[in-house]
């Protein structure tokens, strides 16, 4: 039982991170139908940002509260990390709008490599840990010697998760800009027809699913404390999974296939074995893909002729 | 891109606006490189990370952006400027003419020049480096780059004939590796006897992977396959009892000349056609191994797409629910496709095991998937010839950027322009996209026609939907 409690919420503070993730995938292929393949790594250069400013802010210009300096770190690695999703969307998805359809998933595979390896060639080949932070925690359970412990981080990487999925539900349902993304996902044609500008929004939603993936990157950089540049694929690559388990174009449906990921690979890892994680996590991709292709929450595709 | 938004009025544009534009680029890319660039992280002896600024090179970068865009919008406005002249006469032209244009008749003359050249080319690395063993280099690379040509070919049937994306190619040509070695190591078979046995693995592991994607199209198969190569992939190193985990699999036996080893002893290959010991025999067998490999998966190809099977190919190409709707058994024939390809690749692979002697799951990650993919892409799907070319850019460019001494000179000793490969291979990806997403040869030419064969201009082809 201790066990298994310690295990939930392991599987859930990872399952908050491939949620923020999944959010980025489920947008963009809501939106213009491409699967992004460079988020994952959008995910990794936001740790190095996030990473860097950390060391910028503490060694360099002696912060010493830890907690500012976390706050600000999410604030400016959130900008950053958002100009490199415009940028991206600008350069390599826009001129490719209305080319057939492999187009942009081919762009978007060049752009990976392109950002893994500027990571690598800027930032070095080796793994780069960060000083620790924000160590302790509480326990929860202590039976026999097993502690249940939920460590501040957690409570961090959750908390912030709830906040920012509220607030991020707000401006998707409440604001004008979430009326014009909703709208382009049905008809870009249409909403185009109605003054929407809907290159616009196509690159807000870009810059949107970028800055959350830099949330969850500075709460991959918190929670691991080691970051490297090949960090983006298997990462992204889960949080699709996710995006499609929950039924990808669906956000709630991110985040739920999010924490259900997260919860399958840790519960993988403990009861079964932890080499084959990776498999278990690719196995259910393709399965859901293959028997369940709408999701939980997603709406079942009808195809025209 | 700016283009794009503004329209073609501004061609026209004055020098001060693309300044100002540029300098906008600039300051983008100014953005970008904080803090990514600006401050390398390096880890210091007590393996805490130290921050090593380098606005410098921030500089250097920012600059280039701005000097490539101002290019960039002076070349744009001088083509806006021309085509306003004549308006569209070209679109009508492409779509309403058939006839083969220049690039065809290029290519028609280019496939003798480039089969004569493949066959030749050891003779003329020997003549132009003086000597056998100094030819090791051209004759390497040129094994190296007809593998990926025969790689392009085999995944040319599944992507390009039958337009199923597969981003998982890889894991055929691993099957075909570790089945080569495997056999090889445990039961001391030959490489002839292997080959058409990893061919055969390979193309059962094809219609196995195939099968349950049957439904999938597009990207939902692409990221299906890509799991898949992933799964194999990790298998390979978990399963250390069969596979030899992440170490992978040493002393794989080498390549005879059918039977005739190439050893320095008596019975060896130099002994027995009186010619003196030289170790580059093995590599210049090993070359024309791959390019009669690579020749037969062309000629396979060539002779299937006359085939009633390569016709429904290309119709499932087109149009899945048409070709469904005119009875065409899509079943088989996605699976056919998918084991053929894979077969190709099983053969590819084996070849890789002999000629390495070394195998590990390190060399079929997903990237070599993304390149073999990136060349029958580029290549313009479906097209052996832009096949063969792109093979030639993606692998054999790169190489080329170890020659590229001079560059040391310039940014200091400690520059390796061959970090840069795969850098560069992403940036060429995209700018392909961009500047042709239908790939280097577009135009197709029908394998049936009634009367006379017309060229299809690639933007009428709609192809990839499927």
């Amino acid at each position: 039982m201790d066990v298994f409690l310690q295990q939930l919420i392991n599987g859930l503070t990872l399952g908050s991170i491939y949620g923020l993730i999944a959010i980025g995938y489920t947008m963009v292929f809501g939106i213009i139908g491409m699967v992004n393949f460079a988020h994952g790594d959008v995910f990794m250069v936001s740790s190095f940002v996030a990473l860097i400013l950390f060391l910028l802010l503490t060694t360099w210009l002696g912060l010493s509260s830890i907690a500012l300096a976390l706050l600000i770190v999410l604030v400016l690695t959130m900008v950053l990390t958002a100009l490199w999703g415009w940028a991206i969307e600008r350069v390599a998805y826009r001129p490719l709008r209305g080319s057939f359809r492999l187009a942009p998933l081919i762009s978007a595979i060049g752009v990976s490599i392109f950002l893994s390896n500027f990571v690598q060639v800027t930032q070095g080949a080796r793994n780069k840990p960060t000083p620790p932070m924000l160590n302790g925690g509480i326990t929860l359970l202590d039976q026999g010697g097993y502690a249940v412990t939920l460590s501040y981080k957690q409570c961090l990487i959750m908390a912030v998760t709830a906040v920012l999925l509220l607030g991020f539900w707000y401006l998707v349902q409440r604001t004008s800009f979430g009326r014009a993304q909703r709208a382009c996902e049905q008809d870009r044609r249409m909403a185009a027809l109605l003054g929407i500008d809907v290159d616009r929004t196509i690159s807000l939603t870009f810059v949107l699913g970028a800055a959350l993936a830099a949330v969850a990157g500075v709460l991959y950089l918190l929670y691991y404390g080691v970051v490297s540049f090949s960090d983006g694929f298997v990462p992204g690559v889960k949080a699709f999974t996710a995006a499609v388990l929950g039924g990808i174009g669906s956000l709630p449906g991110a985040v739920l296939g999010g924490l259900i990921i997260g919860l399958i690979e840790t519960f993988w890892s403990a009861y079964f074995s932890i080499e084959y994680k990776d498999v278990a996590a690719f196995s259910i991709l393709a399965i859901v893909l293959i028997f369940m292709p709408s999701g939980i929450l997603g709406r079942a595709e009808v195809e025209k002729v | 891109m700016q283009a794009s938004r503004t329209g073609p009025s501004d061609g026209a544009a004055s020098f001060p606006d693309i300044l100002r534009d540029a300098g906008l680029y600039a300051l983008v890319a100014l953005g970008l490189c904080i803090p990514i660039v600006s401050f390398r992280t390096e880890l210091s002896q007590n393996s805490a990370l130290d921050l090593v600024p380098r606005w410098g090179l921030v500089a250097g970068l920012c600059a280039a952006v701005f000097v490539v865009r101002v290019l960039q919008r002076l070349v744009l406005a001088r083509r806006d400027a021309r085509k306003a002249l004549t308006p569209s006469a070209h679109q009508a032209t492409e779509a309403v003419h058939g006839e083969p244009n220049a690039g065809q008749r290029v290519s028609r003359l280019a496939v003798p020049v480039f089969v004569g050249f493949a066959l030749g080319l050891p003779l003329i690395a020997v003549l132009a480096t003086g000597g056998l063993s100094q030819s090791r280099y051209w004759i390497d690379l040129g094994i190296l780059i007809l593998t990926y040509v025969m790689l392009g070919w085999g995944l040319n049937i599944v992507v390009g004939l039958a337009g199923l994306l597969d981003l998982g190619y890889v894991a055929f040509y691993a099957v075909g590796a570790y089945a080569y070695a495997l056999l090889s190591t445990t039961f001391g078979l030959s490489f002839w006897v292997c080959l058409p046995l990893a061919g055969l693995f390979a193309a059962l592991w094809g219609m196995l992977l195939g099968f349950p994607v049957l439904r999938l199209r597009g990207d939902y198969l692409a990221i299906v396959t890509l799991a898949f190569g992933e799964i194999i992939r990790l298998v390979l190193i978990n399963w250390v009892d069969l596979t030899g985990g992440a170490a992978g699999i040493s002393s794989i036996p080498r390549a005879t000349f059918f039977g005739i080893p190439f050893t320095a002893g008596d019975d060896g290959f130099a002994a027995r056609f009186g010619l003196t010991f030289d170790s580059m025999h093995r590599n210049v067998f090993l070359y024309y191994l791959i390019l009669a490999l690579a020749l037969l998966t062309n000629a396979v190809t060539l002779r299937l797409r006359r085939l009633p099977i390569g016709r429904a190919w290309e119709a499932l190409r087109e149009d899945e629910i048409a070709c469904r709707s005119l009875g065409i058994n899509t079943t088989t024939t996605k699976l056919t496709a998918f084991a053929l390809g894979a077969m190709f690749g099983g053969f590819a692979g084996s070849f890789f095991a002999v000629r390495q002697g070394f195998i590990s799951p390190e060399s079929f990650n997903f990237l070599e998937s993304a390149i073999i993919l990136a060349i029958v892409v580029l290549g313009g799907m479906g097209s052996q010839v832009g096949v063969a070319v792109a093979a030639i850019a993606m692998v054999g460019g790169p190489e080329m950027l170890r020659n590229l001494g001079f560059l040391k000179a310039i940014f200091g000793e400690g520059f390796d322009p061959s970090e840069y490969r795969l850098l560069l291979f992403g940036l060429a990806m995209v700018a392909m996209m961009v500047w042709r997403p239908r790939g280097l040869i577009s135009v197709r030419v029908p394998s049936v026609a009634l009367k006379e064969r017309r060229a299809i201009a690639g933007s009428l082809v709609r192809e990839g939907h499927g």
